[in-house]
């Protein structure tokens, strides 16, 4: 398991053990973590799962792809240097401890 | 606002939506969602992609995990269906004899395949299973669910035909240009269909046409499209009419009791429609938990839906039926594009293939009512960002 932190627009955050395998995205929807819709069920094609990575992140996190890029030019929320969509994102125990925060809105 | 005891009678995506959203809303009446199915409540769109080619197990179906639910207090009950409605009392009682009561009901009961005897149909995770994809593939309906399965097959190294019974593929759903890339890519891949064709029987082993043609089939899969689950409604005497009839809340004839999803008859514009796709769902059972806990905004989100074949995504915005113009932008031999379909100057909907950033602009657009007309489509370099 790792450990996922999913902060809310609010400053309050969800702390989600994550099943290594899935993605921040799939570990957000099993455990019911509200701001992360994902209404296309995870196939960077619709940029409702959008959150930026913690500034202060050393993790390694996999490459961006043109689909993902091009998405987070039209989330809801502003891209940010550190916007990725969560889908695209597997879990691995390498990434226990890291920490997301959710936009304001997704649509 | 209402704290009441609700029951939703389906766990599908509407109605495990409908549980979620209200206690997001902060309802703090007891919820009871009730299944016929004995899995935890999935989604159903990977069954003929992502789950029917292998890629994915049951457990990355599923929309929230079992601590969930008990950690929200929504009872879950799994495989007891609903028998009956008492609305006078309002109680439903389960296959089990079991009774439950409640002051608002939702009806979630979502719809079946039409049958074909002798065919699979897709509907649930069991229907996938005994239906995977091998020797001689015969599908008997273009349509999204005929031709996902056979990408799936295609790619599994079936043979694989397909019979429909219209002039040209997903007639219900899209426009002719972006079905007959749909239909050319299938072709590339050794696809064969053949259109104007009418099953008379599927036999073992073999399909029959009605011109006499024996096709070989080890396996066999309808997709010739769903029946809405009223019979509930229908013997509680909600007013049914292919669907549940219900309100821009989504009430029925009962004010008591809403339906929601595949089941429900809404108004959309100036007609009544049903909807069979997730977006639906999900904003219909969002939308459901927002009017009982007392927000009046009614129904109306732009409806959307997509279709994963090999490495094709087609998402459309919109519903596109109907429209007697399209203009077509990007570049259809790469693959990548979208087709503006118009009724008049009125824009309908946009198909997008291969072109997640156009749909989802799209949608926007749709939702804001922007007054896109056909030539500014049609001008070369036409972007939709800078309408958006």
């Amino acid at each position: 398991m790792a450990k996922i932190t999913y902060v809310h627009p609010d400053g309050t955050s969800s702390v989600v053990d994550v099943e290594p395998g899935n993605s921040i995205m799939r570990g957000a929807k099993l455990a019911g973590v509200e701001g992360i819709l994902a209404q296309c069920g995870g196939g960077a094609t619709c940029g409702t799962c959008h959150i930026y990575v913690d500034r202060d992140n050393t993790k390694p996190l996999p490459a961006m792809h043109d689909l993902e890029d091009g998405l987070l030019c039209v989330t809801a929320s502003p891209r940010q240097d550190n916007s990725r969509l969560s889908c695209q994102i597997p879990v691995s125990e390498e990434l226990d401890g890291l920490v997301v925060h959710l936009p304001e809105k997704q649509l | 606002m209402t704290d009441g005891a609700i029951v939703i009678v389906g766990a599908g995506q509407a109605g495990c939506q409908a549980a979620v959203s209200l206690r997001e809303r902060g309802h703090r009446g007891t919820i009871t969602l009730i299944g016929d199915e004995g899995a935890l409540p999935y989604q159903r769109p990977p069954l003929t992609k992502a789950y029917l080619q292998g890629d994915i197990g049951f457990g990355d179906l599923v929309f929230r995990q079992e601590t969930y639910y008990t950690e929200h207090d929504i009872t879950l009950v799994l495989d007891d269906p609903v028998v009956s409605v008492d609305r006078a009392a309002r109680s439903v009682t389960l296959r089990s004899g079991r009774a439950v009561g409640y002051e608002n009901l939702v009806l979630a009961t979502g719809s079946r395949p039409r049958p074909i005897p002798g065919a699979h149909t897709i509907r649930t995770v069991a229907d996938a299973d005994s239906a995977r994809p091998q020797g001689h593939v015969v599908a008997i309906g273009a349509g999204f669910i005929g031709l996902e399965y056979a990408a799936v097959a295609s790619e599994a190294g079936c043979d694989v035909t397909v019979i429909e019974a219209q002039p040209r593929a997903l007639a219900r759903v899209l426009s002719e240009e972006t079905a007959a890339h749909v239909v050319q890519v299938h072709r590339r891949r050794g696809v064969k269909f053949l259109f104007n064709a009418m099953v008379s029987e599927v036999r073992e082993g073999e399909v029959v046409l009605a011109d006499g043609t024996v096709l070989p089939a080890d396996v066999v899969v309808a997709g010739i499209g769903v029946v809405p689950n009223v019979e509930l409604a229908q013997e509680a005497g909600l007013t049914v009419d292919d669907g549940i009839v219900v309100d821009p809340w989504l009430r029925t004839s009962d004010p008591a009791v809403f339906a929601i999803g595949d089941c429900a008859r809404f108004h959309h514009g100036a007609e009544q429609v049903r909807l069979e796709c997730v977006q639906n769902a999900v904003d219909q059972g969002s939308t459901v938990a927002a009017v009982i806990t007392g927000s009046a905004e009614p129904h109306g989100q732009v409806p959307w839906f997509w279709s994963d074949q090999y490495a094709m995504k087609v998402q459309i915005a919109g519903v596109t039926t109907g429209h007697d113009r399209a203009v077509v932008t990007g570049d259809p031999i790469s693959g990548a594009f979208s087709v503006f379909c118009f009724s008049g100057d009125r824009l309908l909907g946009v198909e997008s293939v291969n072109k997640p950033v156009d749909h989802v602009l799209a949608r926007r657009l749709l939702a804001a009512n922007c007054p896109i007309r056909p030539e500014m489509v049609a001008v070369p370099g036409f972007d939709l960002r800078t309408a958006a």
